[in-house]
């Protein structure tokens, strides 16, 4: 079942590539549906692990798991892949075969790091994965998308060589001839191989998220990607870092030493991350930078749930992965719906946008309460939970978080009232609203961010199994 | 004297028969029929080699050479290497209008030489095989005879080449004045009887190593590599980057492996010096390279780097290792030099960036092709790159060597921005000039077989683990 999923965006690839251009995208929509229904029908079900030895010699397996927390980030995966092709169909006309073939290949990547069991296959999807990207961004790009494209590749590389390094260092101290993530990650470890360990997974990982100061690569990367781009970029692929700290990170902290000091470290950096970004997003001029500024700040919001190591704060901050990715997401679809009418984003080109096209001014608002946590929204769920983990932990890493949620609905609203509001200018009189396809790409999001901020119940049942290995990993000694 | 020239050591020697026959017939066919004739002295090689792997280790001529895995694991490689650089020749040299009879053959030459590189366990046979193949080469690169390049090319190799060979056999002298044999397993007793920190020793030592870096064109030694790679005919230079270098480095083994084992703590620093400036000069000058043949020839030197590196570990994954990416490095960089001669056209070099602007937009298949070439370059997985890679990491890491393993995968990094350099004209750029371009069979086979070795060692390179292992013992 799981490799199943895995293949059909890679099957539906190699097909597309014998097919021609005009029907690429329509194909592309439906190979993505048909593995979004599917990692649908895995969350409903379940599915067994499936284990094929791959090199022998090393110990190293085809070992495919997927527990509660891998089925939400697959169904998140396979519904943001989707999503980002329908909102293509009319923003990509070149070389569209090659774009929707792209996107096909980079699902596969992503869908297999959350659910790989053996670290040498994780990161075989982990690295994989950055080059698909690279051409999405570095050739349907915006003015600098070159430079975007191979400084998003350099960053997240050098990151993820040391994590090789890591993963090396443990299969050699453990000794058994595996890479088996739950084996090598039980190792007992040296005080000062636990140090070095724990930071070489750190780097990759915090370069993905990415947590501050490490965040350089994402405003570019994620303002030139073309809206398909900056979906996924936003929606699945900084999850690849928190999902890495969440699965090896916290099982690998240091037991003893300058534990502490560590957590300390990465709540502080999370905090950071928390209010820096969202100060900078207030001073954004451009529309898209702004949504991609709140990332760093949403993101921080995460890494400070984790690092709180305890079950509120964990929970809390998977299911914020999941609703960041929705909100996002909605954010950048929106952005790309306006770019595309407009062919600008610097926010005082528009105002008034709601006389022209009120439907879509409605979707905006949702978006915008949904990611500055307005309750009976997805975004208030996580916010709450973290926040509640991270009071539980030191009461100061809350109160030092807080003005991160003001100041994030500081800086949506103000966008939210020079965009959308005010006197209608010339310009934008007359903009179609939304088309049916732009709804379909639009309310699948809309419907899942009420459905989770409504009743977020299955979602921390589905969590809790995972979360509380994780701790269970955490307190082992 | 009864046992001059036993069954045995016919055996042994045959592969080397072959080749000489085949080379020397291969001096008077041309063109299409020059080709038929490599390729069908490459398959009695094969056979010959074939058969030797049957039969197991042993030792001819009174331990003048020895067929051993290693020795037999090099000389596939070599094989592997001449078919294809014989397939893609005969368009490319029709094109530069140089079609001699005399390259297949020369071609088989030097593999002759390389054959006693890989299994020649004496000093004197030794020199001369490394002296047969050298001296091929020289004629090769300057195959070009009306090309200034070419002919400039030629003589800094030759220059360079008589210098470090003359260095070279220096150093093997001392050893031969030192231990009073040349054989290498009786050296092997007598020099680690000696105290390895007399100065003869330490002389020795370092002639013969700088005389081997030379020709592995690994740095300080490298200088002549740029040059020599950028004049020469392509797929002189695609043939001289892979198994003139993997040839050197088989000698580098058996010596460094052999009769200077005892030498160990003397040389292994001065190894991972070496591997540590390859890694570092290498990568920092591909870097600004608009040609791409030196662009190629700077990062060949960042990959003698890498194989270094395995040898520094000083471990038996580290001996794997090497070796696994030698293997590896063959098929990869083999491919990218194929796909610059697959570029090359009448009024059209191919040689430098631009040419390769928006080689996407009209031939998509080489420009994925050259992409999987340099993502394995770069060791980005599912490549066969990064296997190779990996497991020097894995190597170094086990023998605790964690500096040299950070800069090993710093220079990842490094080595990809300038791959991508390629990458990013290739896919971005605006072609300016689109003449279709005339694949030969040759090309088209051989550039098929490259990249399914490069994709398919990547995604299951078992019997590759398993190849290595029983040849590292």
């Amino acid at each position: 079942m799981i490799s199943l999923l895995l293949l059909t965006p890679l099957a539906g690839m190699l097909v597309s590539l014998f097919l021609p251009a005009k029907w690429s995208k329509y194909w592309a929509a439906a190979v993505s549906a048909a593995t979004a229904a599917l990692s649908i029908q895995l969350l409903r079900t379940g599915a067994a692990a499936e284990r094929v030895p791959w090199i022998p010699t090393l110990g190293v397996d085809y070992h495919v798991a997927a527990d509660g927390i891998s089925q939400l980030m697959l169904v998140l995966t396979a519904v943001m892949t989707l999503l980002a092709i329908l909102a293509s169909f009319e923003s990509i006309t070149e070389r569209t075969k090659e774009f929707y073939s792209l996107l096909l290949l980079l699902e596969s990547a992503m869908l297999g790091v959350f659910v790989a069991q053996d670290l040498v296959l994780f990161f075989v999807f982990f690295e994989f994965s950055l080059v698909p990207m690279y051409f999405l961004i570095g050739l349907w790009g915006g003015a600098r998308r070159l430079y975007a494209a191979i400084k998003f590749f350099l960053y997240t590389l050098s990151g993820s060589v040391f994590l090789l390094l890591g993963i090396i260092v443990l299969y050699l101290k453990g000794g058994a001839k595996t890479f088996d993530a739950a084996t090598l990650l039980a190792v007992p470890l040296d005080e000062v191989t636990a140090q070095w360990v724990f930071w070489a997974f750190f780097l990759a990982f915090a370069i993905k998220v990415p947590m501050f100061p490490l965040h350089t690569w994402l405003p570019d990367a994620h303002t030139e990607a073309p809206t398909a781009g900056s979906v996924i970029l936003a929606g699945v692929m900084l999850k690849m870092g928190t999902y890495g700290f969440l699965r090896f990170s916290l099982p690998l902290l240091p037991k003893s030493g300058h534990a502490r000091e560590i957590v300390t470290a990465m709540a502080v950096l999370s905090i950071i991350a928390i209010l820096y970004g969202a100060l900078v997003s207030l001073m954004q001029k451009d529309w898209k930078r702004l949504v991609a500024y709140s990332s760093v700040s949403h993101l921080g919001f995460c890494t400070l749930g984790l690092f709180s190591l305890n079950a509120s704060g964990i929970s809390g901050s998977v299911l914020q992965q999941v609703n960041h990715g929705i909100s996002t997401g909605l954010l950048f679809l929106i952005v790309g719906l306006v770019y595309e009418r407009r062919h600008t984003r610097v926010i005082a080109d528009f105002g008034g946008l709601a006389h022209a096209m009120p439907n879509l001014a409605v979707i905006f608002a949702i978006a915008m309460l949904s990611s500055a946590g307005l309750p009976l929204l997805n975004g208030f769920v996580g916010e709450f939970a973290i926040l509640n983990g991270a009071y539980q932990a030191n009461a100061l890493w809350a109160y030092w978080s807080v003005p991160g949620v003001v100041l994030g609905a500081a800086y949506l609203l103000w966008l939210y009232q020079r965009t959308m509001l005010g006197p209608q200018q010339e310009i934008n009189r007359g903009l179609p609203d939304l088309s049916v396809r732009e709804w379909l790409t639009v309310l699948p999001l809309v419907a899942w961010a009420i459905s989770i901020g409504v009743y977020p119940k299955p979602y921390f049942d589905l969590i809790a199994p995972g979360v509380k290995a994780a701790l269970e990993a955490l307190h082992r000694s | 004297m009864g046992n001059f020239y036993t069954s045995t050591d016919h055996f042994a020697l045959m592969p080397a028969l072959v080749l000489a026959l085949f080379g020397c017939a291969g001096l008077f066919f041309r063109r299409i029929s020059g080709v038929a004739m490599l390729l069908a002295g490459e398959l009695f090689t094969g056979i010959a080699l074939w058969r030797q792997l049957q039969v197991g280790a042993f030792t001819a001529f009174g331990g003048g050479l020895t067929i051993d895995g290693l020795g037999l694991f090099f000389n596939f490689l070599f094989v592997a290497a001449a078919v294809v650089t014989g397939l893609i020749s005969y368009r490319y040299l029709d094109i530069e209008e140089e079609h001699h009879p005399e390259f297949y053959g020369l071609l088989m030459l030097a593999q002759c030489g390389m054959f006693f590189l890989a299994t020649g366990t004496e000093l004197v046979t030794l020199f001369t095989g490394m002296e047969l193949m050298s001296v091929t080469f020289y004629v090769l690169v300057g195959f070009l005879r009306e090309s200034k390049r070419s002919n400039e090319a030629a003589l800094k190799y030759l220059l360079l080449g008589a210098f470090s060979s003359g260095i070279l056999a220096y150093g093997l002298s001392l050893f031969y004045g030192l231990t009073g044999t040349t054989k290498l397993t009786p050296m092997a007793q007598a020099l680690a009887a000696l105290d390895p920190g007399h100065p003869a020793v330490l002389l020795a030592l370092a002639t013969t190593a700088a005389g081997l870096f030379f020709k592995i064109a690994a740095a300080p030694f490298h200088m002549w590599a740029p040059d020599a790679y950028e004049g020469a005919p392509t797929p002189v230079t695609a043939y001289l980057s892979v198994a003139s270098k993997a040839a050197a480095f088989a000698l580098l083994l058996r010596l460094f492996l052999g009769p200077l084992a005892p030498l160990r703590d003397t040389w292994q620093p001065v190894v991972m010096v070496v591997a540590i400036l390859s890694l570092t000069i290498g990568n920092l000058a591909a870097v600004t390279q608009s040609n791409i043949k030196r662009l190629l020839a700077y990062s060949s030197i960042s990959h003698a780097g890498y194989i270094l590196l395995g040898i520094a570990a000083g471990n038996e994954t580290g001996l794997r290792g090497a070796l696994l990416y030698t293997l590896v490095y063959t098929f990869m960089n083999l491919g990218a030099f194929l796909v610059l001669v697959a570029l090359r056209r009448r009024n059209l070099p191919s040689e430098t960036l631009e040419d390769f602007a928006g080689l996407m937009r009209y031939s998509p298949v080489y420009a994925v092709l050259m992409l999987v070439f340099l993502l394995s370059l770069a060791g980005i997985p599912p490549t066969a790159g990064f296997v190779a890679k990996a497991y020097l990491f894995l190597a170094l890491v086990e023998a605790q060597q964690y500096v040299l393993a950070v800069i090993g995968t710093v220079y990842v990094a490094v080595s990809l921005y300038y791959y991508f350099r390629i990458v990013r004209v290739m896919f971005a750029g605006e072609a300016k000039e689109q003449a279709p371009l005339e694949i030969s069979w040759g090309v088209g086979v051989s550039t098929a077989l490259t990249a399914l070795a490069t994709l398919g060692l990547g995604l299951w390179p078992e019997p590759l683990f398993q190849w290595v292992k029983g040849v590292a013992r």
